[in-house]
């Protein structure tokens, strides 16, 4: 005689896992950097800049400003942190981009990320960094920009959206699209 | 020399203890509050760079981490106190433990849910594991028990090895 099994208990269980493994899947998602500006930007497209209203506290100074107060100026934002190797490379040649910059009413702005107050006024010290930096305290507005390695660069035009992105150290020509957009706008 | 009554001595005791008292549990408390300790915080905050617990980590980054903690440890700051300036230098994802909001709330969720649905899946598989060999158990009685024939032929083999 067969023995007729009871069918809760393994659709329970079978449901459990599913769960589990909906929840990992989920929590991988979510946890992974946004890359929907690369993907717009390879088509062609120029989104808006994301947390553009969200204010950041200005390195080494007082107050507090957001992408969104740059309205009508090309900004070359540019993550970076005192740590990062490949930051020590860029920060000069940033510095250059800024003089030529200035001469067009366009600036780069960093941003920094993870990293102690103190020690990324250093940095701008050592490195004679005279562009303005924020602070990224919690990591949301860089997690917006789908940063999570340094450095990180982003050419935004004068209305406000990304035009070139540059995941990992930029390069000259990275920096010239910058230069030519604030020249042309 | 005129007396003082008593009850003013008393008094003026009373109101010196009150005036003093604050300043002693104060510095009772600063003793009694357990001193922060740089391995103690290590193992609560992460290594920002390398991802890694900082009590692991062997970067630049771990020993910058290191010296704030040591520096704010100098200070007297209290544990609680060196997290929340951590946090406030690099940023949430610092501490090794997840917050209690959002998606994190997950990794205290689940693990009591895990126990809670064993404990479920036992309460419904318990008792019919119980009946099943309550069934399949042979009574004593019938183990033992040899039939006439087994313990005629027993006795003979036993008597014939004497």
């Amino acid at each position: 005689m067969t023995r007729k099994r009871n069918p809760v208990v393994p659709l329970a269980v079978g449901l459990a896992g599913a769960a589990l493994i909906g929840l990992l899947v989920y929590g991988i998602a979510t946890r992974s950097p946004i890359r929907t500006l690369d993907d717009a930007i390879a088509v062609g497209l120029h989104p808006l800049a994301p947390a553009a209203t969200q204010t950041l506290p200005v390195l080494g100074g007082a107050g507090k400003r957001s992408l969104s107060s740059y309205a009508g100026h090309v900004v070359v934002l540019n993550f970076w942190a005192s740590w990062c190797e490949p930051c020590r490379e860029e920060a000069p040649r940033l510095e250059r981009l800024q003089r030529q910059l200035a001469h067009h009413g366009a600036t780069v702005l960093g941003v920094t990320y993870k990293d102690t107050a103190a020690d990324s006024e250093g940095f701008v010290r050592q490195y004679h960094l005279t562009y303005l930096s924020l602070r990224d305290t919690t990591g949301e507005f860089a997690h917006g920009f789908g940063t999570d390695a340094l450095p990180e660069s982003f050419v935004i035009d004068r209305s406000g959206r990304v035009v070139a992105i540059s995941r990992g150290e930029a390069e000259e020509a990275f920096l010239q699209r910058g230069l030519s957009l604030a020249e042309s706008s | 020399m005129r007396e003082v009554p008593l009850r003013r001595v008393a008094a003026g005791a009373c109101l010196a203890l009150a005036l003093t008292l604050p300043t002693h549990t104060a510095a009772m408390g600063v003793a009694l509050a357990p001193r922060a300790s740089l391995p103690t915080i290590e193992r609560q905050v992460m290594c920002v760079t390398c991802k890694i617990p900082l009590n692991v980590a062997e970067s630049d980054q771990a020993s910058r981490e290191r010296v704030l903690i040591r520096r704010l440890i100098a200070e007297g700051h209290s544990e609680a106190q060196i997290k929340s300036t951590l946090v406030d230098e690099y940023g949430p994802a610092v501490l090794a433990l997840p917050s209690a909001k959002g998606f994190d709330l997950a990794a205290y969720l689940v693990p009591a849910a895990v126990v809670l649905a064993l404990i479920a899946l036992l309460a419904v598989l318990l008792p019919g594991w119980r009946r099943r060999a309550r069934a399949q158990r042979v009574p004593e009685s019938e183990v033992h028990r040899l039939r006439a024939s087994d313990a005629a032929r027993l006795q003979a083999d036993l008597e014939r090895f004497e």
